[in-house]
């Protein structure tokens, strides 16, 4: 695959690898089938999305969050949550009161 | 005219009065859901007990003291399924939620429970309200009341369509990009998605947590406004919301526009308007216009850029709130994987359908190392560049209108191989979302026998100013009073 | 133990350390933040269990505690700081992303002073910031061979404050004793319990060797899984030899994590864990930031409790205290409090401290347990000093009493009034034992008259045992040198 420029979106093209890489960062468990559909049509959105580069942004602020709110914080007390029956309710696999998982290697 | 036509201050008399019960009036949606829904399929699930208990407790708050009752006492509602129900299964229309049982209700249903509003069920939407016609969803198709064979809009398409054919009298959904407008444009209804941080999103799984809103969704602008009031103010649950007065939802709406400056933003109708839905953007004007408005041009420059930036910061953000979708503590989990990675890979391969696996892997993609600077953050500089138009355009017009969407409803199954275009249906949307502001939809007239809304933007708090447009619209259309034809099946 | 000197290598080590606060509540929830000891998975809540929909809020008194500590290291606290979310996926991790401060943390560049081997030292801080902690994970014996792991959420969303040192450290030596200085700020500010068992305060260490007089850092190793102020120097001392070793025979370093083995006292790599993590951080989009004003930072400075190292020289000052018995005193913030309550209950220092740090000491060492948790309040001991301070008992009396009331909670002072122990100073009741005691000791007697000054003090000790150790001291002693230097006696 073509090396990639990491600087400028808008060049069009995101190499196979680069999306494999991020898939498995998020865990996707994507087919070699499914990540070659899947790295075209974001081809297509980054280029789209690399218009981004066009805009004049010079000494713009970036807005993380809308609204002027700030330090937004609650006392320090402590409140009933959930009972353990509760919490483990949803879980698919749990042994004497934990969550269970396969051996993390 | 059945019951579920009319508007909720008339039905809340009518229970007041006792004229109606409550158990009646939820029999009514009941039977309706059951005759309509199979065509139009917006309820994924249906909770007949849970809204008989809420019924016959409304009943008894009517008998005893029908003058502190509120408003939405004994009226019937719907929750899109990304808005978690204790004790109801919550799906956000994904395989990767099938089964999971919130513990916990989120506040808007909390607050509308303790009113008396009585909950039927869970409505349909875009898995994980990503998508802009409801065709993302991994359970079911919902269809456009007013032609079957078409989409209702997304991503919340169940809660538009429900209205629409009349199963409820309200219903609530969410909007990221224009998830309530614009299904609401598609279906004739009206949408609502307040300013950002006046109605708290604890209880709604997160999508872009920037740009989420609950709102409503219901026939008339004033059925809009009352839920609006229910529904809104500060939650200590939500660092995000915000305390701000409910100034004039009610009050204004009948105060008309005379006056009011209005503005068209000049980018947006050079998007790419469908020439039906152009006329009929140009006739809700001139109606304004005939009613005391004064409309002109208006510019917002960086709309160009609205739609990228968004499709990056949606993204980015989605991407790291489904990272908790890992089938350990909720969800069909990850039988038979042999290790951690690959219980994780399994759970989320099988659970997330493609629209959002796109989405993640772009978000994740616009936050990873050598791409922040230029995707992410660029994206939010941009954010800032769409909020400052709308600041700057507000110092000179009261509201700004223009078409929700670009065009009507399309049918199912045009723009699914196409994710660019599907994107594009957002484009007079977002950019609302990106400032914050708030912005509603109101049925306009239709285009080809598809109905067209009229998007009214207002400033950051100024939901009682679009009300009041959008009611003066709709007082002039009457089109609330036109039903689809399947709302008729329940005859 | 090999020095660096010796070998032309330098040690260049930074400690990351993470300290739970002592808040009630988690950091982003209502949940309790002291989980241990709590039925698995008992402890949650919507939004520690990372469940769909739900949303952090800030703990104020986290935030204030942070800031405490920041001041207590000398830091700056910028007027804007805000959270991040650092993505990755662990069972202990429910929301897969972990609420911390990235770029813009709470506070920046500190320092802190320590001794070491009769030297002192100043080390940078580099950030003290704050974070959420993560659930626990339990495996049948190793995480790389087990079948597989039970989480437990109950610790998921205590309030962390991750505190990075400088790599200014240059010998275990060094690392271990700034680690327990700073151990000791923590205790003292209130800010943190200072367990390293139990895992509310942890250790990791970045060590690398580059040659003595230069400056480039060299290949720098991660060292984790140290438990205990000794394990961290232990392990530094490990790497310190391993790497010196590669080095010397002109190997290459790798890069890596390695995690201490206290079974077998040796570090091993854990290579996997390198698999790339990227965490890519963004600002959290739920919380809004938060605005420090200098106003609040002097409230919170105002509050700050005296500082070890104050109080150490103002025990030194104010009582006269050696230095030896300053620092002794002063380890351990509640000892320091519990000396001040008995001197200011009327008792003079220097008995106070030598009592405190002597007898008192002694028997909470073998009941394991601290002065300031036993049974002898200040009130207690001051009552008891001030009898022997007066001469109303004997010093052997007041140990035996001491050690009675320790065991039952009575007050020894009260010991000593009703039970009629108090010292006697009779003259004529004494100097009948001294005649009883010579006559039987006659042999002893004997010894001293030949120049034997040692029998005397057997002597004084046999009248003691007679009078029950209630005699005064220095009477049986004038009076048995009195009898002895009598012609004839």
């Amino acid at each position: 695959m073509a090396a990639q420029s990491k600087t400028s979106p808008g060049s069009g093209s995101i190499a196979l690898s680069e999306v494999a890489h991020v898939s498995n960062l998020a865990r996707l468990g994507l087919t070699e089938e499914e990540l070659v559909k899947l790295a075209a049509q974001l081809e297509l959105i980054v280029a789209a999305v690399g218009k981004l580069s066009q805009a004049d942004v010079s000494g713009v602020e970036a807005t993380a969050q809308v609204g002027q709110a700030r330090n937004v914080t609650r006392p320090d007390q402590v409140a009933p949550g959930l009972s353990a029956a509760e919490a483990l309710a949803n879980a698919a696999t749990t042994e004497a009161g934990f969550l269970r998982v396969p051996a993390i290697q | 005219m059945s019951l579920l036509e009319e508007p909720i201050r008339e039905l809340g008399r009518r229970l007041r009065e006792r004229e109606i019960s409550a158990v009646e009036l939820a029999q009514a949606a009941l039977a309706r859901i059951e005759a309509v829904d199979p065509a139009v399929g917006a309820f994924l699930r249906v909770t007949p007990e849970l809204a008989m208990e809420a019924a016959v407790a409304a009943d008894r708050t009517l008998a005893t003291d029908p003058g502190g009752a509120a408003a939405l006492c004994g009226i019937p509602v719907a929750y899109k399924d990304l808005i978690c129900t204790k004790g109801v299964e919550t799906t956000a229309a994904s395989r990767i939620l099938e089964g999971f049982v919130p513990p916990y209700s989120a506040t808007v249903v909390e607050r509308l429970a303790a009113l008396g509003a009585v909950p039927l069920g869970k409505l349909n939407c875009d898995e994980f309200a990503m998508g802009s016609s409801n065709e993302n969803s991994a359970y079911q198709i919902t269809r456009n009341p007013w032609d079957l064979e078409r989409v209702p809009g997304g991503s919340s398409g169940g809660s538009a369509a429900a209205v629409a054919a009349r199963l409820a009298c309200a219903t609530l959904g969410s909007d990221t990009g224009g998830s309530i407008r614009l299904p609401a444009s598609f279906t004739g209804v009206v949408g609502v998605k307040p300013t950002y941080g006046r109605v708290s999103r604890y209880g709604l799984i997160a999508f872009a947590s920037s740009l989420d809103q609950i709102g409503p969704l219901t026939k008339t602008v004033e059925d809009a406004a009352l839920v609006m009031t229910a529904i809104s103010g500060r939650d200590p649950r939500d660092s995000t919301s915000v305390e701000a007065p409910l100034d004039g939802f009610l009050e204004d709406l009948h105060r008309g526009v005379e006056g009011l400056r209005l503005g068209v933003p000049r980018e947006y109708l050079e998007v790419g308007i469908e020439p039906g839905v152009r006329k009929v953007f140009d006739q809700a004007v001139s109606s304004l216009e005939r009613m005391g408005a004064v409309v002109e041009e208006v510019s917002l420059p960086s709309t160009e850029f609205a739609l990228s930036a968004y499709y990056v910061i949606a993204p980015a953000e989605v991407s790291s709130n489904l990272a908790r979708m890992d089938g350990v503590r909720f969800g069909p989990g990850f039988a038979g994987a042999k290790n951690l990675r690959e219980a994780y890979e399994t759970a989320r391969h099988q659970g997330f359908g493609e629209e959002v696996r796109r989405r993640i892997i772009l978000g994740a993609y616009a936050l990873s190392s050598g791409y922040y600077d230029a995707y992410y953050l660029r994206a939010q500089q941009v954010r800032t560049l769409v909020a400052r138009d709308f600041e700057q355009a507000f110092a000179k017009v009261d509201a700004i209108v223009s078409p929700t969407a670009p065009t009507a409803a399309f049918r199912l199954g045009e723009r699914t191989a196409d994710p660019l275009a599907m994107y594009g249906t957002d484009v007079l949307t977002l950019p609302a979302n990106l400032a914050g502001i708030s912005g509603i939809s109101v049925p306009a007239g239709f285009a080809a026998g598809l109905p067209v809304g009229l998007q009214v933007l207002g400033p950051y708090l100024g939901e009682s100013i679009c009300f009041r447009i959008a009611h003066s619209v709709e007082t002039e259309s009457r089109l609330w009073q036109q039903l689809p034809p399947v709302a008729g099946l329940a005859g | 133990m090999i020095s660096p000197s010796q070998t032309g290598w330098e040690a260049v080590i930074g400690l990351e350390v993470h300290a739970q606060l002592l808040t009630r509540s988690k950091m982003f929830c209502s949940c309790r933040a002291d989980y241990l000891g709590l039925p698995a998975n008992s402890n949650t809540c919507p939004v520690c269990l990372g469940l769909p929909g739900a949303l952090p809020v800030i703990n104020e008194e986290g935030v204030r505690l942070t800031i405490r500590t920041a001041l207590a290291l000398e830091c700056e606290i910028p007027e804007f700081t805000k959270f991040d979310r650092k993505n990755y996926f662990y069972p202990d991790l429910p929301k897969g992303y972990q609420i911390s401060q990235y770029d813009l943390p709470l506070s920046l560049r500190g320092r802190l002073d320590f001794q070491v081997e009769g030297r002192s030292v100043r080390a940078g801080i580099t950030r003290v910031h704050l974070e959420e902690d993560t659930g626990t994970l339990h495996h049948a014996g190793e995480i790389q061979t087990s079948a597989f792991s039970l989480v437990d959420l109950n610790r998921a969303g205590v309030p962390l404050m991750e505190i990075v040192g400088e790599p200014d450290l240059r010998s275990p030596a060094e690392a271990r004793a700034y680690l327990a200085t700073l151990r000791q700020l923590l205790v003292y500010i209130g800010v943190n319990d200072g367990n390293m068992e139990e895992g509310s305060l942890r250790c990791d260490a970045n060590i690398s060797l580059r040659p003595i007089g230069t400056e480039p850092l060299g290949v720098k190793v991660e060292v984790k899984n140290m438990n205990s102020f000794r394990s961290v120097q232990r392990a530094l001392e490990y790497e310190l030899e391993r790497q010196t070793e590669v080095l010397e025979q002109g190997g290459r370093l790798v890069q890596e994590t390695r995690g201490w083995s206290e079974l077998e006292q040796r570090t091993v790599s854990q290579r996997s864990k390198e698999v790339a993590q990227e965490y890519r951080y963004f600002p959290e989009p739920d919380l809004p930031p938060l605005l420090i004003s200098r106003a609040r930072v002097e409230e919170v400075r105002a509050d700050l409790p005296e500082l070890p190292a104050a109080r150490r020289e103002r025990f030194q000052s104010q009582y006269q205290l050696t230095e030896e018995q300053a620092r002794l005193l002063t380890d351990r913030p509640a000892d320091s409090r519990y000396f001040e309550d008995v001197v200011a209950a009327g008792v003079s220092p220097l008995l106070a401290a030598n009592w405190q740090l002597g007898d008192l000491q002694g028997l909470c060492n073998a009941a394991n347990l601290e002065v300031a948790n036993c049974r002898i309040d200040p009130g207690s001991l001051a009552g008891l000093l001030r009898m022997v301070e007066n001469r109303e008992v004997t010093a052997k009396v007041a140990k035996e009493v001491l050690a009675r009331g320790f065991e039952t909670g009575e007050s020894p002072a009260e010991m000593v009034r009703s039970q009629g122990l108090g010292q006697l100073s009779d003259a004529d009741e004494i100097a009948g034992w001294v005649d009883q005691v010579l006559t039987e000791q006659a042999q002893a007697a004997a010894d001293y008259l030949a120049g034997n000054e040692r029998a005397l003090g057997r002597l004084v000790g046999t009248v003691m045992g007679k009078s029950k150790g209630r005699a005064n001291p220095v009477i049986v002693n004038q009076l048995l040198r009195e009898r002895l230097s009598r012609p004839g006696g």
